[in-house]
């Protein structure tokens, strides 16, 4: 397990507390503007930062984040642009930059290539919402030899066999879909988490990042009681969206950051 | 697993009560194919392998399905020696294979009627479908209404526009056409979203895949229910002719009908496969939808398989004057035939394909779909490099209907141009 990775959940366990795992795409709206967005977010407390590679066919997105890489990709950003913001961010200590990605941009790129780079500009790790272990194996050769953690994800209708395969492979943490269905946040997040929770613990000691449709403080709580991470994307999303500056945006991403951020310290 | 000699292992027919694939090549066609997919839809992709393999060994399944083929699609379908068009084709024989007078008009209701099946013994309710041309949206309105099943259909707002006809037609079978207004508006975007609904309605919906692309095990399902196109042909040219074609050619979009016919000939070596895609406003313009001549390969929509993308693996918009055509990725099992010299590919262009349209209509008083005008325009480029002695079957996989004002429109400025 890549040390960035370790540390942000050592010092979440220490604190009695799960992380905060927030997503927003590189370049989005610019890339400039991408990187203040996200270090905005590290400082307003979120503790894990994915990355979004903005891809043309994200097919398991809802309408805010499908928006948002739309806007991203007319404008231009590319994978060297992802990289690049990743190099400018500056995480705190206990701070790490994974960074998500559909898989054609990262096989074109060059797998071991992209695993490389990333490690060069500071990234800890990888996840790949459309790469299943069966299709991963040069991945995982990449992601060993370049020190960076690879996630993949796991949903409630996984058997107990394909949870034990896809939590084997994962290292860093294991992202659990909370719901079926598409990125984007909800009223209430689905009651099928925490039993996937259990199950995937029973199998495997890697931390557990439970995503899809978190969109509160309060819903980040009552996740932080079962796992070990919290995964917040398109409820930032929304709020770049609908702000009427930048500055306004950047002003609600870190107010919503510093309540998810109190939400997953108030859950255990 | 058996392979036969000189073909690799991998793209065997699945022949009913065999063993579909050996448990390493399943789902792969060489380094294509497989499974990208979200964790979510792993679940219901076992479900459907599952499904599928227990029917393939299943008699009272083929029965059914050959019930339906023979009483409601009309099969078995005719192969008609096409006389006067084929003196534009150098003078070689050239049959058509009518999968245009199925059901609803193409040869979409193979797959379809075999996936309802499969849908009902799963139990489940709903069925979704994508559509470019709208051919796959009709035929699968067309089981649903059949067999009482609920229909929502996923359609670039694009396509909604350039074909209206069928999104009535739709309507009239009880479906719900839902116009897709992401990304480009056509059929790659038509397909994420029925992803997106299947994943959220997994328990209730079967997703439809209309041609032998996506994930396993959608590739060498699909080209099952339509290799009834191959068998027919095969049996029906050596009743005909005593012997083989020398060509067999077909049109290739997602590429199922080229699948269907091809597999009735693959492991007959002197048989040339070719399929044709859309060549657009020409390679040259960057305006087409030639994934062998301009894509690589990469992985879109579950598999891997050749895709027009750009240098960063962003899938490039294709284009095509033919909507059934307009795709910028292929069935993963063509990469691997095309890798393997088994087939080859060529682009016709959007005037090469309009031209043979033309030509069939006048010659024949067939008026073909544009999406099978390529393969037409593909046969007389072929007939006249194989001479008159050649055998050339051709498979005529849609009836033109619904491309009669897109016809008219490209005509009449011809016309009035040229006259």
């Amino acid at each position: 397990m890549n040390q960035a990775s370790t540390a942000v959940f050592e010092a979440a366990r220490n604190g009695n507390r799960a992380a905060l795992i927030g997503y927003v795409p590189a370049g989005f709206p610019t890339v400039d503007q991408s990187v203040e967005v996200l270090q905005a977010m590290l400082d307003a407390g979120v503790d894990l930062l994915e990355v979004g590679l903005p891809y043309s066919d994200p097919l398991m997105d809802g309408p805010a984040i499908q928006e948002s890489v739309e806007k991203a990709l007319a404008a231009g950003v590319t994978t060297s642009d992802v990289l690049d913001v990743v190099r400018r961010l500056e995480p705190g200590v206990d701070q790490a930059i994974y960074v998500m990605s559909y898989w054609n941009p990262i096989e074109r790129f060059g797998v071991d290539r992209f695993a490389r780079e990333l490690a060069d500009a500071g990234g800890s790790g990888v996840i790949t919402p459309d790469l299943t272990p069966e299709e991963a194996g040069p991945w995982i050769d990449a992601t060993d030899a370049s020190g960076v953690d690879r996630t993949f994800l796991v949903a409630p209708s996984s058997s107990d066999a394909r949870i034990d395969v896809v939590s084997g492979v994962c290292t860093g943490f294991v992202y659990a879909a909370s719901t079926m269905g598409v990125t984007g946040a909800r009223d209430v997040v689905s009651d099928a988490a925490p039993e996937l929770v259990a199950r995937v613990r029973s199998h495997t000691d890697t931390p557990i990042g439970v995503g899809l449709g978190v969109s509160s403080g309060e819903q980040a709580a009552s996740i932080a009681a079962y796992a070990d991470g919290v995964i917040v994307g398109s409820a930032f999303i929304r709020r770049i969206l609908d702000a009427p500056t930048f500055d306004q945006a950047i002003a609600d991403v870190s107010a919503f950051a510093a309540e998810l951020a109190a939400g997953v310290r108030s859950g255990s | 697993m058996t392979a036969t000699a000189g073909i690799p292992a991998g793209i065997t027919e699945a022949t009913p009560g065999a063993a579909a694939d050996s448990s390493t090549e399943k789902g792969h066609f060489g380094p294509y194919g497989g499974r990208f997919v979200p964790e979510a839809l792993m679940a219901a992709l076992d479900q459907l392998e599952e499904a599928f393999d227990a029917a393939l060994v299943d008699p009272s399944f083929a029965a059914e399905l050959a019930d339906l083929e023979r009483d409601y699609t009309g099969r078995p379908s005719p192969l008609t020696r096409a006389r006067r068009f084929e003196q534009q084709c150098g003078g070689a024989r050239v049959y058509l294979k009518r999968e245009d007078l199925n059901h609803t008009g193409s040869h979409k209701i193979n797959n379809v009627l075999g996936q309802a099946l499969l849908t009902a013994r799963m139990g489940k309710s709903r069925i979704i479908a994508e559509t470019g041309a709208g051919q796959h949206g009709v035929a699968s309105a067309t089981a649903a209404a059949l067999m009482g099943l609920e229909c929502v259909v996923y359609m670039g707002y694009e396509d909604t526009q350039r074909q209206a006809l069928n999104v009535a037609r739709m309507e009239l079978l009880g479906a719900t056409v839902v116009p897709v207004t992401t990304g480009s508006q056509t059929l790659k975007d038509a397909i994420n979203e029925a992803m997106r609904d299947w994943v959220t309605n997994v328990d209730s919906t079967h997703y439809l895949l209309g041609t032998v692309t996506g994930p396993a095990p959608f590739p060498r399902m699909v080209r099952h229910f339509h290799s009834v196109i191959g068998r027919e042909t095969r049996e029906q040219i050596l009743a005909i002719e005593g012997r083989l074609p020398d060509a067999a050619v077909a049109c290739v979009g997602g590429g199922s009908n080229a699948m269907g016919l091809f597999s009735g000939f693959i492991d007959d070596p002197e048989v040339r496969l070719v399929g044709y895609e859309a060549g657009g406003e020409g390679i040259e313009t960057g305006r087409h939808a030639a994934r062998f001549a301009m894509g690589a390969p990469g992985v879109l929509h579950g598999t891997r398989t050749y895709v027009m993308q750009d240098e960063w693996g962003q899938t490039v918009p294709s284009h095509s004057i033919s909507a059934g055509l307009d795709y910028p990725g292929v069935g993963p099992e063509h990469a691997w035939l095309h890798d393997t010299g088994r087939a080859t590919y060529e682009p016709v262009t959007d005037s090469q394909a309009m031209e043979a349209f033309a030509v069939l209509s006048r010659t024949e008083g067939i008026i073909p779909a544009i999406e099978t005008a390529h393969a037409l325009a593909g046969a007389m480029r072929l007939g006249r490099e194989l001479g008159p002695d050649a055998v050339i079957v051709v498979n005529l996989s849609g009836r033109g209907d619904k491309d009669v004002e897109t016809a008219a429109r490209w005509f009449g400025l011809n016309s009035t141009s040229g006259e």
